[in-house]
């Protein structure tokens, strides 16, 4: 069954928000991943997202493009990400991992295969990019049938038609992108994403997340104040990308990272 | 084969899909973009001021209809059926993809976007583009992998004159499919005033049933024009496959026919046995790329591979849906010849006709070379020349050690 339920709850009970830290698994390299999860809780995490490398990556940025690519010189696709987890679960049980990425690697390994190897491994949901709930309902039947969650994006042009659709066949949590544009892009303007989100939980009783553009302890705070999560993806994978070259640092230095966001975000 | 009881050729459905290919697979952001732009064309298409302009423009500014002729010589030498040649080769701009682009742009127009984006790979699309965006004064940005635009320099000089601005794409294998994926972008951030005009009958719903629709003059002219010509609609029809606009423009007039054979022919590269080559309808599986369902070419962990061809035209991973579906369907059959069969009937063409056509057409001609042979004198066959070599005179000479 998915942790993500459970774990929204708790924090609901302490008056918490959720820190939700993206990095692209295997970025820069395979080893790096699971004690970089490991850091990443420790700091703090409250639900890992972590990235599934493909080669055509349509909704991201020149930050996490480069992960992927990074990623995908050593080879790291849906199934060595799925081994990451099997191994992360060895010694985490209880914190929640959704697999971010687009479709076709998951076309190609089958809606109900991928579903019974992602929960056997650990996993809690999926965030599927290029999957709206038009397309969506064939891979929502099978993760469901695993007891896995299916995350969606609803998006600053998403209509009230949109919203109530993606009501429907979300679970766990609905991920807002705060801005129009690709992962790492622009500026997020809390006060424009407070006032979208009100339609939005008129219509969504899940908790919501909103992530593109949270970078420093000041906007994630603020964020805090507004949403159940604050979700940081290239603000953490471009202090990843400076240490390429020194992986065995980066646990340590995004972990430091992380550790600022907390404890703003608590403070909120 | 092809009498159609269930109506399977008369796709998309309300959601984009033919069959199980194509729908919408895109972010969240682009869907209600997409709805839009559904919602204009769908009112539009039928709007008889609107095609009247679009027609108007079809005849005075593309130089449309493009005639069919009869390669009387290549047909003698090749000692078969009549090989005819739809000359998209002669419209503005040299090739077919102008149909389209004048279309889209219209309806930009009339959806009140001021700035229009696109991808290119050969350039022609590019420059189709550019041509349009120049004449209705809209601020016009084309993405080009950074391997194309070294082997097109000379269009992309044409797309800068025109007013462009050419933007070089370094990511992922930096050819046509990272200039799709860099105009998503682009589309995604700038969607409140940008219009994305892409270029072939792939893309999420509804460009593939749009492109299509803009390109099917091909084939309603060259239906009419055979029939004045030889009392009967030809026995075959040959078209090379990128993304497939031009095959599908000449194709989907005679999907009802069934007495007309249609053939698809794919980039083989250095062969199909070498992997290097793009032919996802030939040697590929179906996935999901680029907001569609359709023929890809991946490997096993659904990595889009690189493809490989003489022709940056038709070097692309995935191919519309439609055909994925019409070959699933049995009503056309798609096959692949290689770079070097490809330059051979490119040279055929050139001394025997006096026609110098693009590489991505000598693909559909090396088929038709191997094709009219089997078939009776008094046969049949019409070629989609969907565009002109000049742009490749580049390459050609490279290939034989000349350097121009």
């Amino acid at each position: 069954m998915s942790r993500i339920p459970g774990m929204f709850a708790a924090l609901k009970a302490e008056g918490r928000t959720a820190l939700i830290p993206f990095v692209t698994a295997g970025d820069p390299n395979p080893e790096v991943t699971v004690p970089l999860m490991h850091a990443m809780v420790a700091a703090g995490a409250d639900l890992l997202e972590l990235g599934v490398p493909f080669s055509d990556p349509i909704a991201d940025g020149p930050v996490i493009q480069r992960a992927t690519e990074r990623a995908l010189a050593h080879h790291v696709s849906l199934r060595q990400v799925l081994d990451m987890v099997r191994t992360f679960r060895q010694t985490n049980a209880t914190t929640p991992v959704v697999l971010m990425g687009y479709l076709n690697p998951i076309e190609v390994m089958g809606y109900a295969g991928f579903a019974a190897q992602a929960s056997a491994a650990g996993v809690d949901g999926a965030l599927v990019v290029d999957v709206p709930p038009e397309e969506g309902a064939d891979l929502v039947a099978a993760l469901r049938a695993q007891g896995l969650d299916l995350v969606y994006l609803l998006a600053p042009t998403s209509t009230a038609d949109r919203i109530e659709a993606i009501a429907q066949v979300a679970s766990g949590f609905v991920y807002y992108v705060s801005v129009k544009g690709v992962t790492g892009a622009g500026h997020l303007d809390v006060a424009e994403v407070a006032q979208r989100l009100v339609p939005i939980r008129e219509r969504i009783s899940l908790p919501l997340g909103v992530g593109f553009g949270i970078k420093d302890p000041q906007t994630a705070a603020a964020v805090a104040r507004v949403a159940d999560a604050v979700i940081v993806g290239s603000a953490i994978v471009s202090r990843m990308e400076q240490l390429a070259e020194d992986p065995q640092a980066i646990p340590g230095v995004i972990g430091a990272y992380l550790g600022t966001l907390r404890s703003a975000i608590d403070q909120r | 084969m092809a009498t159609d009881p269930d109506n399977r050729f008369d796709g998309p459905d309300a959601r984009g899909h033919f069959g199980p290919y194509g729908g919408m697979f895109v972010p969240e952001t682009l869907m209600h973009p997409l709805q839009e732009l559904r919602q204009a064309y769908e009112r539009y298409r039928s709007d008889p001021q609107f095609l009247a302009e679009l027609n108007a423009d079809l005849r005075d500014y593309v130089g449309r209809p493009s005639p069919i002729y009869h390669a009387e010589r290549w047909s003698r030498e090749l000692g078969g059926a009549q090989i005819f040649l739809k000359r998209e080769d002669l419209n503005h701009t040299g090739a077919h993809k102008i149909n389209n682009t004048i279309g889209q742009a219209l309806l930009a127009r009339r959806m009140g976007k001021t700035r229009i984006i696109a991808e290119t790979g050969a350039g022609q699309h590019g420059v189709a583009t550019a041509t349009v965006a120049a004449r209705l004064g809209l601020q016009c940005v084309v993405y080009m992998g950074e391997v194309d635009l070294a082997r097109q320099e000379a269009n992309v000089f044409r797309m800068r004159l025109l007013g462009a601005e050419v933007v070089a794409v370094k990511s992922g294998s930096r050819t046509l499919k990272d200039a799709l994926n860099e105009a998503m972008r682009d589309w995604v951030t700038n969607v409140d005033d940008t219009f994305y005009i892409i270029g072939t009958v792939a893309g999420p719903h509804p460009y593939p049933a749009m492109v299509r629709d803009f390109q099917t003059v091909i084939g309603r002219e060259a239906r009419t024009q055979m029939l004045e010509r030889t009392g009967r609609l030809p026995d075959a029809l040959v078209a090379c496959v990128g993304g497939g606009s031009n095959a599908i423009g000449l194709f989907h007039p005679f999907l009802h026919d069934p007495e007309v054979a249609l053939y698809g022919v794919e980039a083989a590269g250095d062969g199909l046995a070498t992997g290097h080559h793009a032919a996802p309808l030939t040697a590929g599986r179906p996935g999901v790329l680029h907001g569609n369902r359709t023929y890809l070419m991946e490997d096993d962990d659904g990595q889009i591979i690189e493809t490989h061809s003489v022709s940056a035209g038709l070097d692309y991973p995935g191919v519309g849906p439609e055909h994925a579906w019409l070959k699933d369907l049995g009503r056309a059959v798609y096959d692949a010849v290689t770079d070097d069969e490809a330059l051979a009937a490119f040279h055929a063409l050139t001394r025997i006709e006096g026609i110098i056509p693009a590489l991505e057409s000598s693909h559909a001609l090396a088929y038709a070379a191997k094709l009219a042979p089997t078939m009776a004198r008094d046969r049949s066959i019409l070629i989609n020349l969907s565009g002109r070599g000049d742009k490749d005179m580049h390459t050609v000479a490279s290939r034989q050690g000349v350097k121009l």
